[in-house]
């Protein structure tokens, strides 16, 4: 000890400043150690923690924008929205005890029709994504159970009943096929480019022109940014910023709801499968189109039950496949059209030009009769399409059966390539060469390459031909238009909640096919024959219609079904300005199934026009 | 030798006649050492102007108010104290000891509770807090005793002696419960012995006692199932270890703090801040003011404040060295470690490197109690600088 008494040494001095100086070391470290940590937080990671904490203190709200609109090409709604009540829940506001909780959730599980663990995974799924936003439990919820919350609102602390956008169909079932649905955007959507800004959880267009024109009918969904405190609870004055959200678009479809409905009538009537479609045949705008069966689009919008999950996805006549553009079929003698053109186009047939038809043609070994075995005798073009005889076209099958000229003809007019519509999942067919056969017999996919009973099905649309009605329906068009090959489309134009037109789409037919005018007017007088001469295939349906039409029935064979019942119909004649086609599955004939729902088509359509409302070209038809 | 080198080369630096200012006493004081704790008690009224004018609802400036009027108080205290001559507190060492330990005890019997622990009495218009005052009245009368102590006993007699002398007043802060500042008390009692003298060989026994009582608090005591410490003491004290562990306790306060003197970075974000203005960072107006001071003013605040500390504790060290007699030696040598242990625990605190114990940054943290408290020591600095200097021309001052 150096301290004997108040006066020190020099000694006791020397070793008290020995003491002295290594405080003195200690302190000049410990300032060392907090200026050199102060320097690391702010001067080198300074710009992170800035970073985190701007994003502590805020919180985004998505607001979501209403989808615009779905109208018919008079203005009539398609699709609406209409707000209905979504039961949210608050996690901050829930009880803090975690059996309080737990009972909570249980009943509210038990109110929704779950069960605790998927509310409670629902949840963790949703806060992973917006920490504070309230997690929505179930849309669409009735009105009963929102009565019973607000009548025990002290027993749900934390439930809150929302009002949210919900697809509304008012029509019903019209034009399902081509509306689609709407629904939550997938994982996988999310990474593609077209749902780019898109977060999860967000509604995007789920098939039809709810997914092709998506990016117009969507909108911009508002942002509402919340300065918040520590315990997420937002401060006085701290909205930061608010994007309001913008409407979508409304979409007004070519679609003409009174042909709409009309055909989906008629194909429901005949209660067999079958799809129909009606287009301009200058702009390729469609009309109506159809398939049967048919669903509500509007049990999309809340939960499937197991029975509607059974009565859609697990039916065998698959109500949600749209036949008029995803069916394959083979066409029967509305084909003929095609065949005729080629071997018109080709030369090795002139209108004059005559054909025996003695009931059959024999090929080799095989056999080749007319429908029924009848007898025509000798035939020109105009009257082989009035009374359709099979062999008049059988022998043009044979004479072109290896030249590829059917072929060529079929692919310019549009049979087995895409459409170009603005639907999703059109099939694009099968249109059989002898490229084709050939291709595959080498490969051993089948027993014979292309032989001349090939040709000759094809001739009369039988064999491995595919097609659908829109396929159909364009052909019918190109003659009928003098060689457009127009591009489909329900798409008409956009428009403002004002009712603006923002944007038009008519998009460019495909291509120009040259046609000789007198094969059109030879192909057409056929046609017109066949539809209201009288000895025409179709002569019982539209014989007395009193609009002039051209129309060819057909009927095919399908393996393993009863014949498909097949009808094309352009009108008025001689300037056609629509075209109508029709399938029905194991409809039989097709003046027995296919005709008479035409028919019902093209009177919904002519009635409006004689009624003096406006058409789709205006006027009404000579 | 520093300290006589010092003496030599000083000029004096008096008149023939005494002015205003010398009757004053003005010159005989260390004045970095007062105008820095001035300034850092104004850098402090001037944050929490900034940062406190929302904290109470319908007074924007009740934190700034009193804190002015605390600051006013403890410079006049200074003033008063350093015309004092300290040695006088070596006579009254028993009384001074007394009563820290009584005033400490009384708060059991009178002391208001806030957040579950009895540290403050009720005044009429601040609330007192005798282990503030008492640090000071620690040093003062610790000395005094290790003074007193030199002449008898043994060695080891002596360092047990001063030992729990010092740990007594500490063990009923510890039971307010106060960690924080009973871990000042034990800094305070180790820096007066190690100034007094007392043997490298008992401070080693000492440290690994130290070593040992940790271990046996933090880790054994609670895996025997009698925890000394309560649960959030233990998590606090550990909670720096690990920060991110858990969000929502002890670890967060520390991660928001750290977020907040980050986010300032170079020069700050003004009133743009968020983190200490929104209720991220907790107790912002007296343990976490620095975290502010670092976010609102940037490195260059940060910096600034860290400066005007180490700028005390050398005009203390310094004092240490320049006193006339060893008891002014030991009490500036206590005083000086109760700045830097009080400095380094908090700022470090702040910055996520030392336990979260609820010790005020000196001079900074809102309060009446610390900010007196602090100004007394500094008083009594000045008043061992002041003495040093009048012994040197041969005279007293009054």
């Amino acid at each position: 000890m150096y301290l004997r008494s108040d006066e020190r040494s020099p000694a006791v001095g020397n070793r008290l400043a020995l003491r002295i100086a290594l405080f003195g070391g200690v302190a000049v470290v410990l300032f060392g150690v907090l200026f050199f940590r102060l320097w690391r937080l702010q001067v080198l990671d300074g710009a992170q923690y800035l970073a985190e904490a701007k994003n502590n203190r805020t919180r985004e709200y998505r607001v979501t924008a209403p989808r615009g609109e779905i109208l018919d090409r008079n203005g009539e709604v398609l699709v609406g929205n209409r707000t209905s009540l979504a039961l949210q829940v608050n996690t901050r506001k829930l009880p803090e005890n975690l059996t309080e909780r737990r009972t909570e959730l249980s009943r509210l599980a038990a109110l929704t029709h779950s069960n605790l663990r998927r509310v409670r995974r629902t949840m963790h799924e949703e806060l992973k994504l917006a920490p504070a936003a309230p997690v929505t439990l179930r849309r669409d919820v009735g009105r009963f159970l929102v009565y019973y919350l607000q009548e025990n609102q002290e027993r749900f602390p934390g439930v809150e009943i929302k009002h949210v956008f919900v697809r509304d169909y008012p029509e019903g079932t019209v034009a399902a096929h081509i509306l689609g649905n709407v629904g939550e955007i997938s994982e996988r959507e999310l990474r593609e480019p077209r749902f780019r800004g898109l977060q999860p959880g967000d509604e995007i267009g789920q098939d039809g022109v709810e997914d092709t024109y998506d990016h117009f009918l969507r909108g911009d969904p508002g942002l509402t940014r919340i300065q918040v405190d520590a315990l997420g609870q937002p401060t006085p004055n701290g909205r930061l910023v608010t994007k309001p959200p913008v409407p979508g678009e409304s979409l007004k479809l070519s679609l003409d709801f009174a042909v709409q409905a009309a055909g989906e009538a008629a194909l429901a009537a005949r209660g067999l499968p079958g799809g129909f479609v009606t287009m301009d045949v200058h702009s390729g705008e469609i009309l109506g189109i159809g398939s049967f069966p048919t669903f509500d689009p509007a049990t999309f919008t809340r939960p499937l039950t197991q029975r509607q999950v059974d009565d859609t996805y697990n039916n065998p006549l698959a109500p949600l496949a749209d036949r008029a553009i995803t069916g394959l079929y083979p066409t029967g003698s509305t084909f003929k059209l095609v065949t005729a053109v080629a071997a018109l186009e080709s030369g090795i047939l002139t209108p004059t030009r005559s054909i025996y038809d003695g009931g059959k043609l024999t090929v080799g070994e095989q056999t080749f009769q007319n429908a029924g075995g009848v007898s025509f005798g000798s035939l020109s073009l105009v009257r082989a399409l009035e009374v359709s005889s099979d062999v008049f076209f059988y022998t043009l099958g044979q004479e072109m059966w290896d030249s590829g000229e059917i072929q060529r003809w079929a692919h310019k007019l549009g049979i087995g390539r895409p459409s170009g519509i603005d639907l999703p999942g059109a099939a694009e067919g099968l249109l059989p060469s002898q490229h084709w056969r050939n291709q595959l017999y080498a490969e051993g996919e089948t027993d014979r390459p292309w032989s001349v009973g090939d040709g000759i099905q094809l001739a009369t649309g039988q064999g491995d031909l595919q097609t659908n009605p829109l396929q159909m329906a364009i052909a019918y068009a190109a003659l009928g238009n003098g060689g457009t090959v127009v591009t489909p489309h329900v798409g008409k134009e956009l428009t403002d909640a004002a009712g603006r037109v923002l944007r038009e789409f008519g998009p460019k037919p495909q291509r120009q096919v040259k046609i000789a005018p007198g094969t059109r007017t030879a192909i057409l007088e056929g046609l017109h024959d066949a539809a209201q001469g009288p000895e025409g295939t179709s002569y019982g349906i539209f014989g007395n219609f009193p609009v002039p039409v051209a129309g060819k029935t057909g009927t095919a064979q399908r393996a393993g079904h009863a014949d498909q019942s097949w009808y094309v119909i352009l009108a008025p004649y001689p300037d056609p300005k629509i075209v109508t086609a029709v399938t029905i599955e194991e409809g039989g004939f097709g003046a027995e199934s296919a005709a008479p729902a035409a028919l019902q088509i093209l009177e919904a359509y002519f009635n409006k026009q004689s009624k003096g409302s406006a058409g789709p070209n205006g006027g009404s038809p000579g | 030798m520093y300290a006589t080198r010092a003496r030599q080369a000083r000029i004096e630096p008096f008149a023939v006649r005494p002015g205003i200012a010398e009757r004053l006493g003005l010159p005989y004081m260390d004045a970095p050492l007062g105008l820095g704790a001035a300034a850092l008690a104004a850098f402090s009224v001037f944050t929490l102007s900034q940062s406190t004018l929302h904290d109470v609802p319908g007074s924007p400036h009740y934190y700034v108010d009193r804190q002015a009027i605390y600051a006013v108080l403890g410079i006049v205290g200074m003033y008063l104290l350093a015309r004092i001559d300290y040695s006088r507190f070596r006579e009254l060492r028993v009384g001074i000891y007394t009563f820290l330990c009584v005033s400490i005890s009384l708060v059991f019997v009178f002391g208001f509770a806030a957040r579950g622990s009895r540290r403050a009495f009720e005044l009429p218009f601040f609330s007192f807090q005798p282990s503030e005052l008492g640090k000071v009245l620690l040093v003062l009368a610790l000395s005094g005793f290790v003074i007193d102590g030199a002449r008898n006993g043994s060695d080891w007699q002596r360092t047990v002696r001063y030992l729990c002398l010092g740990l007594a007043p500490a063990a009923l802060v510890f039971l307010q419960p106060d960690l924080g500042t009973s871990l000042v008390f034990g800094a305070i009692t180790l820096a007066v012995m190690y100034v007094g003298g007392v043997r490298w060989t008992h401070f080693a026994v000492i440290g690994a006692a130290l070593v040992a009582l940790v271990a046996v608090v933090l880790v054994v005591a609670p895996a025997v199932g009698t925890p000394l410490l309560k649960d959030y003491q233990t998590q606090r004290l550990t909670s720096f270890l690990h920060p991110s562990e858990d969000p929502g306790d002890a670890g967060y306060q520390q991660d928001q703090a750290k977020t907040a003197i980050g986010s300032g970075e170079k020069t700050g974000r003004g009133d743009r801040a968020t983190q200490t203005r929104l209720d991220f960072v907790p107790e912002r107006h007296t343990d976490f003011i620095f975290a502010v001071i670092g976010e609102r003013y940037g490195f260059i605040g940060a910096a600034l404040v860290l400066s005007l500390y180490a700028l005390l504790i050398w005009r203390a060290l310094r004092i240490v060295t320049l006193s006339k007699n060893s008891y002014g030696t030991l009490v500036a040598g206590g005083i000086a470690a109760m700045l830097l242990f009080q400095v380094f625990v908090n700022v470090g605190m702040n910055l996520g490197i030392m336990p979260i114990t609820g010790i005020p940054l000196p001079l900074m943290s809102y309060g009446g109690s610390s900010v007196l408290a602090t100004f007394l020591a500094v008083g009594v600095l000045q008043s061992i600088h002041m003495q040093a200097r009048l012994s040197q021309r041969g005279r007293f001052a009054w």
